[in-house]
């Protein structure tokens, strides 16, 4: 059967080929939605044939129908073909980008690194040079007894030596007995109570003297101790491992210069310092024109520490060091009062 | 302890620039803390002689002053109302320094010009005094041995003949080292140290009339607090000391104040034996008595405070028992030398230091003379030491000695018998020293050695001298070998044994973790003092017992903190102070309670962390800003169980202390509460004096240590795909949460890969104290694709569950 004349006219105006020729005319895809409105929107001929087929004979509106779908299909197809290729190409210019341009520079969700205190780092820092030397770490209290903090360490009472400590003493049990550990060597005494030689060990801690916190005092602040208890410890071994931690500390080969001293608890004592590592010795603000930065403390482990642990000292010997941690960022990085370090002041505390 | 070079010179012939003998000293262990050159700020100042003073013409306090400075003559104009013809003064020519750093030049003075200056004693940095012109008649003097002083030749710097050409080491002395604290025991460690000798001339002084005994009596009532006790009468006539004697006492730092008195300190400071002269017309009955004092009884001394004693102080005498000095302290007031004294009562004692020192610490009173007897003065050294005063006092007091002081030594001190055994102190110090090196290294120190003949070889008995208290047993010698070769000189080595450390132990590592987490959240890391204010913890809302420092210096720093939490929020007050309110700390570390049980002789003492968020979250423009809450807290507490993998923590509803009370859980670890999380209340915000929103927790941080971990077993991955189950449940507000995920959890068992609350929602129609929560289920199996039926079967009995044990209604 022959299309009736009002098919044949109506299947005349779904011209793929036209289509195809403006859709592919379309510039960009502002071009192409005004392309696609015309072709398959409410005034298009499209929309038109599809009204115009309910005009027909019904013997031919399926027909109708499944050309009209099949234009439209093809239609779409193409529209979203070249939609692709529209946006392929505006992106390979960078078009699209653009449009959806962030600022960057605005920040972020708010989401902050937090920061390790300077004693913390600077305590880590020594933990893990004495850790890769094989040494322990040990800790113990901060609130000692007289006998821990002073007499074990070969402190009589009346002793000069323990006036040199400005000590705060704690209001339990008899006066005078109970304090606020003035230095860290009492976890020496505990330590060495604790385990049998050998012992190779570090003490870092908060110490404490009867100081009000101001510019230049606080009654607060960290050391680190050091403790090697073996056969056949020397001197001369307490003069290498000073060397050997420093250098590893500062990163580079530094003298140190040790220089006789006195401690109750240790015998020969020495004070230890490093050459600057500022000035290389050549005199500065920081080593007062010296060329040494004074570090602490050191010296051989004195027999009646070792009688009050029940350590043997014709059998053993060892040595024993110390220094404030505070000291070493003080140094490094000028950092000053060292009340600063105890304010919890977030510009001190975001700084590092 | 400050040491003129040129009174070192008088032991040792020193040769070595004060640079050198500083840098010995330091090696020696006696610290030079500073090197004094006080000539060296003073250039082309020279004697000039005053030939005439004319008054100024247009200047009724001026006057011009012609003087010959030997090699021309000049005048200057000058103010001083004491300057004469005759007069030898300072003159400082223009081009002339003089301290502080000023230059002279000529100028003109009311019309006249001043070709210099004449200078004051102030001008020269040498005194206060800037009355009159420094008159230089008799300072020609420059060393003991001259006697009365000449005058200087004009043109003559004054540096030279001021003395102020010398260099004074400030020694920082250890407590070990009494004998270091006199001119003498320093200039015998530098001739040691330098190998010369060292010459002390024994004191001879020229005794005449009665001996001592036969006018005065000397009884020592307590011989165990002083073991050695001298007196020695003289006749003296008071005045000035010799020039000589008054600028050496300055440069050590010393005033001077009469012959006697100066001769007294200068003593002191040469031998390091302290001395006492009474005025013994006001001494009654002519005598001492040593005793101890009464308790209660009181004694004014020089320096014109009453002081209360009790029976450990002990005094010094009249012979009518009337108190005269604090012991080897302070003397009293009343038989101090006076411009009158005519006779005096020289005493030298050894006391006990034990005694001393307990006394100074207790009356805070410390002198020369108490920082040298309770380090130990030279109980052998007591005598000789009286004898060179009296020479001294022969010599500048115009004194009569009397012949035989009085000596009470019941028990002289011996010198102590040290066994050294070469070996050992080669194994303490890492030395190879021969056996006859170690008794030529502690010769010069006056340790005598004597072989021990019994012994084995390389043995020896060291006898140390009487005024090195601090040499008694081998290591003390060993530590004198040390000091004699230099500590530089040793070997150094490593300690032998090569070890495998542990590292750092599982706990340490934990509590790195732990510090880690927070610092990975955002967190800055505060250090704060572990002394607070009783005030601080109690606005903290803490009630507990708290340990109090027993001498505080102040209120905010009395009490050993309980809490870490009051710190951080004193630290976050600050901040806002400073215009910085948003903030988020955290600290570790320790926190003291009373001891448990009470018999306990230190406190409870254990390890906390907490954390402080503080003001607005400052997420602004990205996206709004807002207050800090308690979820941030909790995300904080989260981070930290999270990275110690604890296996159980629950959050319990429960008040806390210094939280608001509905916005506070307990955190409960293994079934124990651990601490608390919550935001702060209005009432501790205000007590802190901060305004914004503060939420945080504070933790036994030993209990989450503790607390019990997740399993680690690895857990195979599926490849099935998960289903996905939603429910919203409309329940009691008092239902927490996460006591419906634990709930879903359980019934879904093994299928449970995630379990979530992803919404909250209130509303008038649920009505009051309802609200409706939604879960997300993500359900997995290890080996199947889960069917419709399997899935439907886990949502119905989610819902079962739900409903039956919360009073749940699923909401549709």
């Amino acid at each position: 059967m022959d299309n009736s004349p009002e098919l044949d006219a109506l299947l005349a105006r779904l011209d793929t080929g036209a289509s195809r020729d403006r859709i592919s005319a379309a510039a960009d895809v502002a071009e192409l939605e005004v392309v696609e409105r015309d072709l398959l929107g409410r005034r298009s001929g499209a929309r038109e044939v599809r009204e115009a087929i309910k005009g027909l004979d019904p013997s031919e509106r399926p027909v109708a129908g499944r050309a009209l779908s099949s234009y439209e299909a093809g239609v779409r197809e193409m529209l979203a073909e070249r939609a692709t290729a529209l946006a392929a190409a505006a992106a390979a210019a960078g078009e699209a980008d653009a449009a959806e341009r962030l600022d960057l520079t605005l920040g972020g969700h708010g989401l902050n690194r937090g920061h390790h205190h300077l004693v913390t780092q600077v305590q880590r820092e020594l933990e893990d040079i004495f850790v890769a030397m094989g040494y322990a770490v040990a800790e113990g209290p901060e609130v000692e007894d007289d006998w821990h903090n002073f007499e074990a360490l070969n402190f009589p009472p009346g002793h000069p030596a323990r006036a040199m400590q400005d000590t705060l003493y704690v209001k339990l049990g008899r006066p005078e007995q109970v304090m606020l550990r003035t230095h860290t060597s009492p976890v020496q005494i505990r330590v060495m109570q604790s385990q049998p030689p050998p012992i190779y060990c570090v003490m870092p801690g908060r110490t404490y003297r009867n100081e009000t916190l101001d510019a230049r005092h606080s009654p607060v602040f960290h050391q680190i101790e050091g403790l090697a208890v073996d056969r056949g410890i020397t001197f001369g071994d307490l003069a290498g491992t000073i060397e050997a931690f420093t250098s590893a500390y500062f990163r580079t080969t530094v003298p140190t210069r040790l220089l006789p001293s006195f401690f109750p608890f240790t015998e020969p004592s020495a004070e230890f310092a490093v050459g600057c590592v500022f000035c290389e010795g050549s005199g500065c603000r920081v080593c007062s024109q010296t060329g040494w930065i004074e570090l602490g403390g050191c010296g051989m482990v004195d027999p009646n520490v070792f009688a009050a642990v029940g350590i043997d000292p014709e059998e053993y010997s060892g040595f024993a060091f110390g220094f404030g941690l505070e000291r070493m960022p003080m140094l490094r990085y000028g950092v000053n009062p060292i009340k600063t370090f105890f304010d919890g002041d977030i510009r001190f505390l975001s700084q590092y | 302890m400050r040491v003129p070079l040129s009174w070192i010179r008088d032991f040792t012939p020193i040769e070595a620039e004060p640079a050198e003998v500083a840098r010995a000293l330091d090696h020696l262990g006696l610290e030079v803390e500073a090197v004094d050159e006080p000539g060296r700020e003073i250039g082309g100042v020279v004697v000039a002689r005053v030939v005439d003073v004319v008054p100024h013409p247009d200047a009724d306090k001026l006057r011009l002053v012609d003087v010959d400075y030997g090699v021309g003559s000049t005048r200057v104009v000058c103010g001083a109302p004491n300057v004469v013809p005759g007069m030898l003064a300072p003159y400082a020519p223009s081009g002339a320094r003089l301290p502080g750093g000023v230059t002279l030049e000529a100028r003109r003075i009311r019309g006249v010009t001043s070709d210099g200056m004449l200078c004051s004693a102030r001008e020269l940095a040498l005194g206060d005094d800037h009355a009159g012109i420094l008159d230089l008649r008799g300072h020609g003097e420059a060393s003991p041995a001259e006697g009365a002083g000449d005058d200087p030749e004009p043109g003559t710097d004054v540096v030279e003949v001021l003395g102020l050409d010398d260099t004074v080491f400030d020694l920082s002395i250890t407590p070990n080292r009494p004998d270091a604290m006199s001119v003498v025991g320093v200039a015998r460690d530098l001739a040691a140290h330098f190998g010369l000798p060292l010459d002390v001339p024994a004191a001879r002084p020229d005794p005449a009339g009665a001996p001592t005994a036969t006018t005065i009596s000397v009884v020592v009532e307590a011989p165990e607090r002083a073991p050695r006790f001298t007196a020695r009468r003289l006749d003296v006539s008071i005045g000035p000391a010799p020039r000589w004697m008054a600028r050496r006492l300055a440069l050590a730092g010393m005033r001077p104040i009469s012959n006697v008195v100066d001769v007294t300190n200068y003593v002191l400071l040469e031998r390091g034996q302290p001395l006492h002269a009474f005025d013994l017309a006001h001494l009654a009955g002519r005598g001492l008595v040593v005793r101890r004092a009464a308790p209660g009884e009181r004694i004014t001394t020089l320096d014109g405070v009453e002081r209360r004693l009790e029976a450990d102080d002990l005094l010094v005498c009249d012979a009518e028992r009337v108190p005269q000095a604090i012991a080897g302290i302070m003397g009293g007031a009343d038989a101090e030398v006076r411009d009158t004294t005519t006779e005096i009562l020289l005493e030298a004692a050894y006391f006990e230091p034990e005694g001393i020192s307990r006394t100074s610490k207790r009356l805070g009173l410390r002198s020369e003379s108490s920082a040298r007897f309770e380090r130990g003065v030279d109980p052998g050294g007591v005598l000789d030491a009286s004898g060179r005063a009296a020479q001294l006092m022969q010599e500048v007091a115009g004194a009569t000695v009397a012949p035989d002081p009085i000596d009470s030594y019941p028990a002289p001190v011996d010198r102590p018998r040290v066994t050294v055994r070469t070996d050992r102190v080669n194994a303490l110090l890492g030395t190879d020293l021969p056996a006859d090196r170690i008794p030529e290294l502690l010769a010069p120190l006056e340790i005598e050695v004597e072989p021990d003949a019994s012994g084995p070889p390389g043995r020896f008995v060291a006898r140390p001298p009487t005024f090195r208290p601090d040499l008694e047993r081998e290591i003390d010698i060993v530590e004198e070998v040390a000091r004699r070769i230099g500590l530089d000189s040793i070997p150094r080595t490593l300690p032998p044994a090569t070890r495998s450390g542990t590292g750092l132990s599982p706990r340490q590592r934990d509590r790195r973790t732990v510090v880690d987490a927070l610092v990975g959240a955002g967190l800055a890391e505060a250090v704060t003092i572990s002394l607070v204010s009783s005030e601080a913890v109690r606005a903290a809302g803490y009630a507990g017992g708290v340990v109090e420092a027993a001498n505080p210096l102040r209120a905010e720093e009395s009490v050993l903190r309980p809490l870490v939490g009051p710190g951080l929020l004193q630290a976050a007050a600050r901040n806002a102070a400073h215009g910085l309110p948003d903030l988020a700390l955290f600290e570790a570390g320790h926190v003291f309670r009373p001891p448990t049980p009470a018999t306990e002789p230190l406190p409870d003492e254990r390890d906390h962390v907490a954390v402080v968020v503080a003001g607005t979250r400052r997420r602004a423009p990205v996206e709004p800003d807002r207050p800090v809450d308690v979820y941030d807290a909790v995300d904080c507490l989260r981070v930290v169980t999270d990275a110690l993998g604890l296996a159980d923590v629950r959050l319990e509803p429960e008040g806390a202390p210094g939280f608001h009370s509905g916005r506070t859980a307990a955190v409960v670890v293994d079934g124990a509460v651990a601490g608390h999380v919550g935001e702060y209340a209005a009432a501790t915000l205000a007590a802190f004096e901060m305004t914004g929103p503060a939420v945080g927790f504070e933790l036994d941080l030993d209990a989450l240590l503790a607390g019990a971990r997740r399993d680690r077993s690895f857990r195979p991955l599926s490849r099935f795909p998960a289903s996905a189950i939603d429910l919203a449940f409309v329940l009691d507000d008092a239902v927490a949460a996460a006591a419906i995920v634990g709930a879903l959890t359980e019934v879904a068992g093994d299928l449970a890969e995630d379990v979530r609350c992803f919404d909250e929602f209130r509303s008038d129609a649920l009505g009051p104290g309802r609200r409706s929560l939604a879960f997300a289920l993500r359900l997995r199996a290890a080996d199947r694709t889960l069917t419709d039926a399997e899935v439907g079967d886990v949502r119905a009995a989610c819902i079962r569950e739900v409903e039956r044990r919360f009073g749940a209604e699923l909401r549709g």
